[in-house]
């Protein structure tokens, strides 16, 4: 059995997977009930000063599949409702019932080193083992200049995170906003403000949909809708990348990182350990199911580990970084083929149409004697592009062949034709 | 499970609300979730085999992706566009010899779109929200098309006739439209008079004028409606039920099972057979399964279904057969009727065993009787002559060109009269559309096809 213990900003936790700040984690009885499932570890839903907000009804949107899936979800709840002593209280009793799992204690504030002082070293004496910096809610917060319009302004990440830094001894992780051009710019203030690690992405700014009757943007509140944050599985990639480029560059691949966006399952998580995560949240996949994805989750990845004979997260952690490159470093030789299986092929004709309408016409469709058809790839047309791979429906019916050509590898920069352009 | 009969739990008769429920729709529709997964699954083929399938090529996959979109009124357009009929079609359409034996996730899943019922889902939203006919008819030509009998063929004909905006004059030998849909089809395939609201709906094109009890050779002549109209389509069907030619068949309680048929779909009573008496039914097809089943479902205790050969020479498919055994019916495979005794009324028959030698089936001189109290003729229906004489005929069907020409000029045949295809309704469909489309060009020239 490997072990899935992993260690984050000097904060070691039975396994990788924490509940990001967000409605599953505000209150007392959710994180003993997750806790009770095997997370471990908690974000504890985001602070702010007293009064508490007030949340409008009708919170969240959804993007579907045709059929049931629920592929991203948007949300304009805002930070925890209620009186931040009631959820002091409550974290520091949840340490005390819980003291092998992770607390870390989200805030945000106004743009006043006082008030993210006092709020730091409020949450810091609750007995949380880090506290979080929620720079990147893009909806209502962020009207009142917080949230996302401070992450999307390095000085004043750099700002609140050296505040915090200069009043607690815990660990401090800043979570940035992907609503930026460049996630290595408010990460390198980050770094640069004291920040033990980043947690990323927060969520991405979207309207999840106009409801055609309202003519309003969902979720519909009596009659108007707004913006808010896309989160779920469609976010992942874009998590993925940017957690990758913060990992690969150099100014900033010392910084720990929490991985937030999309994590649904062991392989998701596999994926960005592999990409460098020290540790993991998750959100929208325990509110689309609940607590006990988190089975599945350790298990799958354990069993990952074991088949690949990794021992512990730190054994595999970080070695798709390597391999994760500019397009300029590619190789401009490597040749790859589409290949069908015949015995496979359910005949559905969707990889042909495809190339012939969209790509490079590269897979011929033909009668064949059993009255159905035969569909093969013309190796001459075919730049070996995947589109015929991924339209396929049946598993490993279409392959990608690497064809042997002797060539050695060639990025675009040595490229001859480059070159020569460049003459 | 529709597919399953309700029993009587008490002995004796079914209640009137048994036997109601033995009568209503063997496949209830898709409820929403059903219709968005079965949606779903759809893998939108590329010149889809399902398409090739149905005789009236329907763009399936497009259609099935209109409804996943929740565009449920195109989805019906897309259908009736390619086949009037979509709504008797999508419920008594052999699918699992047309579009869902075709449907590639057989290979793979080993079970297909639920084609069927997708179908039936597109066209019943239309016709349940829309008021208004989905079709507009094209500007009148002034001529004048003579349609003669209201099965598949002719209202289909009539339809596409109408919307070319030809007028169409119908005329029925019965007192009602719809041909076997409305006489020939077990009544838990049409559930809730279907067929007349889809005639209704037909209809609603505009510019078609019905005419009941107007048999032809009887009441009409093919001579007059040639004088009297631009064109003729003759889709009489087949009217005279096949018999089988042994003696005691005039007895008492021998009748042809579309006659069974007929009288449950247009008396609606229901609970008038005795429970302890033996049924018999003779022969094959889905007519055959239709009426040994609703025997059943009407609570006979015995029901024997006697077929001369095997179960892969039947012409019902292997999933009627299914749903027969389901129901309680038994099969006696290899066994032709010798005679039929009884004292004024049928009370046994007698049957010889048979089998194929070189091709040729013989008796074995093996005999065995059954009870039967009721037997009911499922051998085949033949054209009625009546009325034809002027027409060239060939094994008992109207000859005809690829394009639904006769061998008289201006007259057009479709639907089981004609040798076409299986004896289904949607080949009935497909041949009044290819002789609307036949008849258009005749009257019109080439350049309004």
């Amino acid at each position: 059995m490997a072990d899935l213990g992993c260690s984050i900003a000097g904060i070691d936790s039975i396994n990788p997977f924490w509940l990001a700040s967000a409605p599953p984690t505000d209150k007392q009885y959710n994180v003993e009930r997750a806790f009770a499932a095997g997370w471990g570890g908690v974000v504890w839903k985001t602070l702010g000063t007293d009064p508490p907000v007030i949340n409008v009804t009708s919170r969240y949107g959804v993007h579907k599949d045709t059929a049931r899936g629920i592929l991203g979800l948007n949300n304009i709840e805002l930070i925890s409702d209620r009186p931040l002593g009631v959820n002091l209280r409550e974290i520091e009793a949840v340490r005390k019932t819980w003291p092998d799992r992770v607390i870390i204690g989200s805030m945000m504030a106004p743009v006043e080193e006082e008030l993210w002082k006092d709020l730091a070293v409020k949450i810091a004496n609750t007995g949380v083992h880090g506290i979080e910096l929620n720079l990147g809610c893009p909806h209502g917060m962020c009207e009142r200049g917080m949230g996302s319009a401070i992450g999307q302004v390095p000085q004043m990440v750099q700002d609140t995170t050296r505040w915090v830094r200069e009043v607690v001894d815990i660990p401090v992780f800043t979570k940035l906003t992907p609503n930026t051009t460049d996630i290595l710019l408010p990460a390198e203030a980050a770094l640069a403000g004291g920040a033990d690690a980043v947690a990323l992405i927060n969520t991405v700014n979207s309207i999840i949909g106009v409801d055609l009757d309202q003519m309003a943007p969902n979720p519909v509140l009596d009659g108007k809708g707004t913006h808010g944050g896309y989160c779920g599985s469609a976010v992942k990639p874009i998590a993925l990348h940017m957690v990758a480029e913060i990992a690969r560059n150099t100014a900033t691949s010392d910084l720990d990182i929490s991985a937030i966006g999309g994590i649904t399952n062991w392989r998701d998580a596999a994926e960005f350990i592999a990409l460098g995560a020290n540790a993991l949240q998750v959100c929208t996949a325990a509110m689309l199911y609940g607590f006990r994805i988190i089975e599945d989750m350790s298990d799958g990845l354990s069993d990952f580990m074991d088949e690949k004979s990794y021992k512990s997260i730190e054994d595999f952690r970080g070695l798709a970084i390597k391999n994760t490159v500019n397009w300029n470093d590619l190789n401009m030789n490597y040749d790859l083929k589409a290949k069908i299986d015949k015995d496979k092929c359910i005949e559905c004709g969707r990889c042909h149409i495809v190339c012939e309408d969209t790509s490079h016409q590269a897979i011929t469709m033909t009668a064949n004697e059993k009255g159905g058809r035969d569909f093969t790839v013309v190796d001459g047309e075919c730049v070996g592009c995947n589109l015929c791979l991924h339209v396929c429906p049946v598993p490993e019916c279409i392959t990608m062949v690497p064809q042997d050509n002797n060539l050695p590898y060639l990025t675009w920069p040595e490229h001859p034709k480059n070159r020569e352009a460049a003459s | 499970m529709a597919e399953h009969p309700v029993l009587s739990e008490t002995g004796g008769r079914l209640s009137g609300k048994d036997i109601a429920a033995n009568f209503d729709d063997l496949h209830p529709p898709l409820n929403a979730e059903q219709v968005s997964v079965q949606a779903s699954r759809c893998l939108f083929c590329h010149d889809a085999p399902c398409v090739t399938a149905c005789p009236t090529s329907i763009d399936i996959p497009k259609f099935i992706r209109q409804i996943a979109t929740g565009n449920e009124i195109g989805a019906a357009r897309t259908i009736l566009t390619a086949n009037i009929m979509g709504g008797t079609c999508a419920r008594a359409c052999p699918t699992e010899i047309l579009c869902e034996h075709k449907c590639v996730l057989n290979v793979g899943e080993h079970e297909p779109v639920a084609i069927g019922a997708l179908q039936r889902h597109a066209v019943d939203y239309l016709m349940a929200k829309s008021s208004a006919h989905p079709f507009a008819r094209a500007t009148d030509t002034g001529k004048t098309i003579a349609v003669i009998g209201a099965g598949p063929a002719g209202l289909a004909c009539a339809h596409a006739l109408a919307k070319n905006g030809h007028k169409v004059e119908v005329f029925e030998a019965k007192e009602k439209p719809g041909g076997l849909n409305e006489y020939g089809l077990a009544a838990y395939k049409m559930a809730d008079d279907f067929a007349a609201h889809e005639v209704d709906f037909i209809l609603g094109i505009g510019g078609i004028k019905l005419h009941y009890n107007k048999a032809l050779g009887r009441d009409i002549s093919l001579e007059d409606m040639r004088g009297r109209f631009d064109a003729v389509f003759m889709g009489i069907g087949l009217g005279a039920p096949r018999q089988l030619g042994i003696s005691g068949e005039d007895l008492n309680g021998v009748d042809d099972a579309l006659k069974f048929i007929g009288h449950i779909r247009q008396t609606g009573e229901l609970a008038t057979l005795d429970p302890s008496e033996n049924i018999v039914v003779i022969g094959g097809g889905n007519t055959a399964i239709d009426a040994a089943v609703q025997a059943k479902r009407l609570g006979a205790q015995k029901v024997t279904l006697v077929y001369r050969r095997g179960p892969a020479q039947m012409g019902s498919t292997k999933w009627e057969q299914d749903l027969a055994a389901i129901n309680g019916v038994t099969f006696v495979h290899w066994a032709k009727p010798i005679r039929i005794i009884g004292n004024g009324r049928a009370h046994t028959m007698h049957f010889e065993y048979t089998r194929l030698i070189d091709g040729k089936l013989e008796g074995t001189n093996e005999y065995f009787t059954l009870l039967a109290d009721r037997i009911y003729k499922a051998v085949g229906q033949a054209l009625v002559d009546d009325g034809l004489a002027a027409l060239k005929r060939e094994r008992g069907k109207v000859i005809v060109s690829a394009h639904g020409q006769t061998s008289l000029p201006g007259v057009f045949a479709g639907g089981d009269c004609i040798a076409s295809g299986e004896d289904l309704t949607v080949q009935a469909v497909e041949d009044g559309k290819i002789a609307a489309a036949s008849i258009h060009t005749f009257l019109m020239g080439e350049n309004h096809g």
